[in-house]
């Protein structure tokens, strides 16, 4: 039991979400599907599962061998036999009215086809979302456990699988929308793996009569089928119908139909469930969005364990390669091109500029636009923009704020009238681009200096990080409305984006005093007020901005100086955040390595090529909502437990559906 | 709707016939000193409660004498003001709401426009006439907001969008003056038997609130603050024993010595502000602050007009309001003397809001201030 137990606390726990193939070892594909297994037991609550040992090591309770004719007895015996978990779970399936004929520890051993998992757990996902993920640490740790059989048998199986899934996954889109996360995450590399390994199991025979089934079966899912498009919006309740009778006189055939069936059930689902953001760390999917990607890339060979589900690429080398072929892609409207190159110079820094710069690009590209004939403006104008909002994408990964203005252009498309002209609807969307730079944010920069200049007394210190141009912006106009104050500006390696800021304060006139992080704690001390800058604040409070941030946030508090956030209202988020590890970017590595003013020749070769050594080069984190005393936005001063407020009450007109 | 009240408590119970009572002593305002504490003070040399019967046996319309005297002559928004103030039981917000009533009464505007730059008016005056009240602003900013926040205004009809308005003023003013009898009824399902409530300064909410409590039948025992250098302490204490609830006096410097004994605190408010915090009587944040770090809930209980659109960051980020202070003996001039009346209690302290429109957290002060608003 212990020796067993043992590798199971080994805390893998922040694989779980978007773990699926760091290493091409036979074993990691496992947990994902295993888990789901537990998570079914536990809710089904079946009273025998209920037992701990019961969930948890089951999987290695069952022998293998015994598992193959066994289990397919046990769908036909209606008597469950206590004893083995495979049963139990069994059980639990009865009881949940046949969502599918799920065993999971079939599909966990590979022997028996596996039906339709992947609706189980889409249909269950929202609800098992966090079982699985935790049992998923369970199992992520179970091959090192010492059960040789199982690994023996699947193994081969499911590196082939592995390769053949890449060719498979043509369904799946590359995301770029986020939310509902781990819930597909953790299911679509599953459901992959087992619709190949379950065709690498079955035998030539097997095969055979797979396919006279899928001939007979064809037929009556045809009808089937247009009474599953009726109901699309609810394609759950149509399957526990159809699928239990052919389960019971051949399951091994007709299981794989169903599994087909649920295929492209699954496929249309999808088009539904809001998509997630791309992991990285998803072999297939990257691979493919490779092939369509306009900008080569080279991907980084300096990759940290934890933030593999993020893109990482070599800096430096698609840029020369970007702009000599500048006119040999058509695709790509010239000023996003223009836009796409200076997001990966970094010549745009800052998530207002760039935003605006993105905005005008598509201003300038939606006025170049005609729609080709026998097209509908609509569609194809927001395909056009998808095209683009890729290719940024790949120069440089999108910040929040420029998602949020992206969704709007695009639900500004879909709002336009059918009777409106082409040229009327060129303009109209050009103003209303026009009209968000303008109200979102150059307007509300304004409004928020005005209130948070209010919070600005004579004598005071204010401390700010980095380089953020609304507090910039605020300071400069308290000068000048003549309030007294000191600023202390906060910088940090590698980007010493503070310095820009010094250099533009004291030039007006300011008292500045310049210091590196480092140095935080010491100068809180003398500090009254501090003032930072948002890329993004999310629905719980959570402030995303800089690297750093945070760590000025809590220095402030453990301070009790109040920290007021400046952000515009059209960067918060609906979406909650909890940690800066599942959506953060990576920046460059030789950032960190190279440090200014010394010879790195000799030192650089040291570090290069070490494997020990792994530099991380963050751009964000994220800052709880604790350690923030009041976010100042264009809807006035508010507390950070009101941005849901202020996304539900004044967002839905512009931005949502 | 914003003005969602939690009225339908009321409902359930057979509430008693409102207060109301007559003119007393004239009131000045000096510079100097917060005439919203002053007032305060010359209310709390009446507020006894046989006063009140007494007032009450002789009660009058005050309704219609005021506003036939605005419609005559050369309306002033003031004298309408201190001429509701004067009741002791009428919170100095609702005096403001219902001299604002009365100017949309007497008004004598023809276009719409003309109404709100009055009405705008109006308000400005009553603010500047006492900027330290943070309930007479926000409950100005309040009204005209929720008057004015109508589809009424697109009537093409003046007179009747008039009418409109002053229904929903009235209206205003109803759910106003309702608040307290509200806010009583819901909080006192909190007040559990054997319970000990520490309570600071002298809330007529909170009053009301543990006499709704003791009327139904609720055993439990009170701990007063002495609350200089007013002695509201020592009122609320009179008011209490009258009530029968067993109450004892303490030191404001003896609340952490007692807190071990306590089950909850009871504080009215002066404001509330958007972060959710409140601004009180002086005393009230250390008391939140030793109450929070003995695990202790802090309830406040305070009218939605209170509300205001304020953010304080810390204490000395709103204006002071200052009140004199006697020691008893004679301080050297040299010596400098804390004279302000109030302080900020910051979110993290309160665990809840009894408002009229229900039980809330802090945090949901913000949304109901924001949705207001904005």
């Amino acid at each position: 039991m212990d020796p067993r137990r043992g590798p199971l606390a080994v805390p893998k726990v922040r694989r779980v979400g978007f773990f699926t193939s760091i290493e091409p070892s036979p074993e990691t594909p496992r947990p994902n599907r295993s888990l789901s297994g537990p998570a079914e037991a536990i809710t089904s609550s079946s009273p025998l599962s209920d037992s701990p040992s019961g969930q948890f090591i089951s999987p290695v309770q069952i022998p293998p061998s015994r598992h193959h004719s066994d289990n397919l007895a046990s769908r036909a015996a209606p008597v469950p036999v206590p004893g083995p978990s495979a049963f139990r779970r069994q059980l639990a399936n009865d009881r949940t009215l046949h969502v599918g004929s799920y065993n999971p520890v079939d599909s966990l051993l590979g022997t028996s086809p596996p039906s339709s998992n992947g609706e189980v757990s889409e249909d269950s996902g929202s609800l098992f979302g966090f079982q699985r993920s935790d049992s998923a640490k369970l199992s992520a740790s179970f091959p090192n456990g010492g059960f040789d059989m199982t690994v023996a048998v699947r193994a081969p199986g499911e590196s082939e699988a592995k390769v053949a899934t890449a060719s498979t996954s043509d369904g799946r889109k590359k995301n770029v929308e986020a939310s509902g996360e781990s819930e597909s995450v953790a299911t679509k590399p599953r459901k992959e793996k087992e619709t190949r390994s379950l065709k690498e199991k079955t035998s030539k025979a097997e095969r055979r009569a797979i396919q006279e089934a899928q001939r007979a079966a064809k037929a009556a899912a045809k009808g089937e089928g247009s009474k599953r498009a009726g109901e699309s919006s609810r394609p759950k309740p149509s399957k526990p119908a159809k699928q239990p009778q052919p389960k019971k006189e051949a399951p091994q055939v007709t299981s794989s139909v169903s599994e087909k069936r649920a295929v492209s059930v699954e496929k249309e689902r999808r088009m539904d469930v809001p998509q997630t953001q791309m992991q990285y760390d998803d072999k297939s999917r990257v691979d493919k969005a490779k092939r369509r990607s306009v900008v080569e890339q080279t991907e980084s060979k300096n990759k940290v364990e934890l933030f593999l589900h993020l893109p990482q690429y070599e800096r430096g080398n698609q840029l020369p390669n970007l702009s000599s072929n500048i006119f040999t892609l058509d695709t790509i409207h010239h000023a996003v091109y223009k836009v796409g190159l200076q997001h990966l110079a970094g010549d745009i820094a800052g998530d207002n500029a760039r935003c605006i710069a993105m905005l005008h690009a598509f201003q300038e590209a939606i006025n170049d636009y005609t729609t080709p004939p026998m097209k509908d403006l609509t569609m194809d104008l927001t395909a056009k923009i998808n095209g683009y909002v890729s290719f940024l994408i790949e120069c440089r990964p999108l910040s929040m704020s420029m998602g949020n203005a992206i969704r709007f252009l695009k639900n500004q498309i879909r709002k336009l009238p059918v009777d409106l002209s082409e040229p009327e609807a060129k303009a109209s969307l050009c103003s209303e681009i026009g009209r968000f730079i303008d109200e979102k944010i150059l307007l509300a920069d304004k409004v928020i200096v005005q209130h948070a200049v209010t919070k600005i007394r004579d004598g005071e210190v204010l401390l700010t990080y980095g380089f953020s141009c609304v507090v910039e912006m605020i300071l400069l106009y308290a000068h000048e409305i003549g309030r007294k104050f000191r600023v202390v500006i906060v910088d940090s390696r590698p980007n010493l984006e503070g310095q820009k800021l010094l250099r533009r304060l004291v030039t007006r006139g300011l008292d500045c005093t310049y210091t590196h992080i480092n140095a935080v704690s010491y100068i809180m001390g003398e500090v009254t007020r501090v003032f930072l800058g948002a890329s993004s604040i999310f629905s719980n409070g959570t402030l995303y901005s800089k690297v750093g941030t945070a760590c000025v946030a809590m220095v402030a508090n453990a301070f009790s100086v109040p920290v007021i956030v400046c952000c515009e209202a059209y960067k918060f988020h609906e979406r909650v955040l909890l940690d800066s590890i599942c959506s953060n970017e990576l920046g460059d590595p030789d950032a960190i390595a190279n440090v200014p003013l010394r010879n790195n020749k000799k030192h650089s070769k040291t570090m290069d090529n070490n494997k020990n050594l792994q530099f991380l080069n963050l751009m964000y984190d994220s800052t709880p909502a604790e350690y923030i005393s009041m976010i100042v936005t264009d809807y006035g001063m508010i507390p950070p437990t009101s941005i849901p407020v202020i996304v539900r009450e004044y967002r839905r007109e512009d931005l949502l559906l | 709707m914003w003005r969602r009240s939690a009225s339908f408590i009321l409902d359930r119970s057979s509430n008693s016939p409102p207060m109301a009572d007559t003119t007393q002593t004239p009131f000045q305002n000096p510079d100097a000193i917060s005439a919203y504490y002053q007032t305060r003070a010359a209310h709390h040399g009446v507020i006894t409660s046989d006063w009140l019967a007494q007032a009450q046996a002789a009660v009058e319309q005050p309704d219609s004498s005021v506003s036939d005297l605005g419609a005559e002559r050369s309306f002033n928004v003031i004298d309408e003001f201190n001429g509701w103030r004067k009741q002791p039981d009428l919170a100095e917000a609702v005096a403001a709401i219902r001299a604002m009533a009365a100017v949309i009464r007497a008004s004598e505007a023809t276009t719409m426009m003309e109404l709100e730059i009055e009405l705008k008016k109006a308000s400005d005056t009553l603010k500047s006439w006492d900027k330290t009240s943070i309930s007479l602003t926000a409950g100005c900013d309040l009204f005209i907001r929720y008057v004015t926040r109508t589809s009424a205004l697109e009537y093409e009809d003046f007179n009747s969008a008039k009418s409109r308005l002053l229904e929903r003023a009235e209206k205003f003013g109803e759910i106003s003056c309702k608040a307290r009898k509200i806010i009583a009824m819901l909080s006192q399902d909190f007040i559990f038997d054997g319970c000990t409530v520490l309570v600071h300064g002298l809330s007529r909410v909170v009053l009301e609130v543990l006499k709704t409590a003791a009327q139904n039948n609720k055993l439990f025992r009170v701990l007063c603050t002495e609350g200089r250098p007013d002695g509201t302490g020592v009122l609320l204490s009179n008011e209490l024993s009258k009530l029968d609830i067993p109450v004892k006096l303490l030191l404001d410097s003896a609340v952490a010595y007692s807190m071990d004994e306590v089950d909850m605190v009871f504080v009215g408010a002066d404001g509330v502000v958007e972060s959710g915090g409140i601004i009180n009587m002086m005393g009230t944040y250390q008391i939140a602050l030793v109450a929070h770090s003995m695990n202790k809930p802090v309830y406040v209980a305070a009218e939605s007009y209170k509300f205001a659109r304020l953010y304080p960051l810390d204490q000395k980020d709103m204006a002071p309001a200052l009140r004199p202070i006697e020691f008893g003996v004679k301080i050297p001039a040299k010596v400098e003397v804390e004279r302000s009346a109030r302080d900020y209690t910051p979110p993290q302290y309160l665990t809840l809001l009894f408002t009229d429109l229900g039980v809330l957290s802090p945090s949901v002060v913000s949304d109901e201030l924001i949705q207001l608003y904005l």
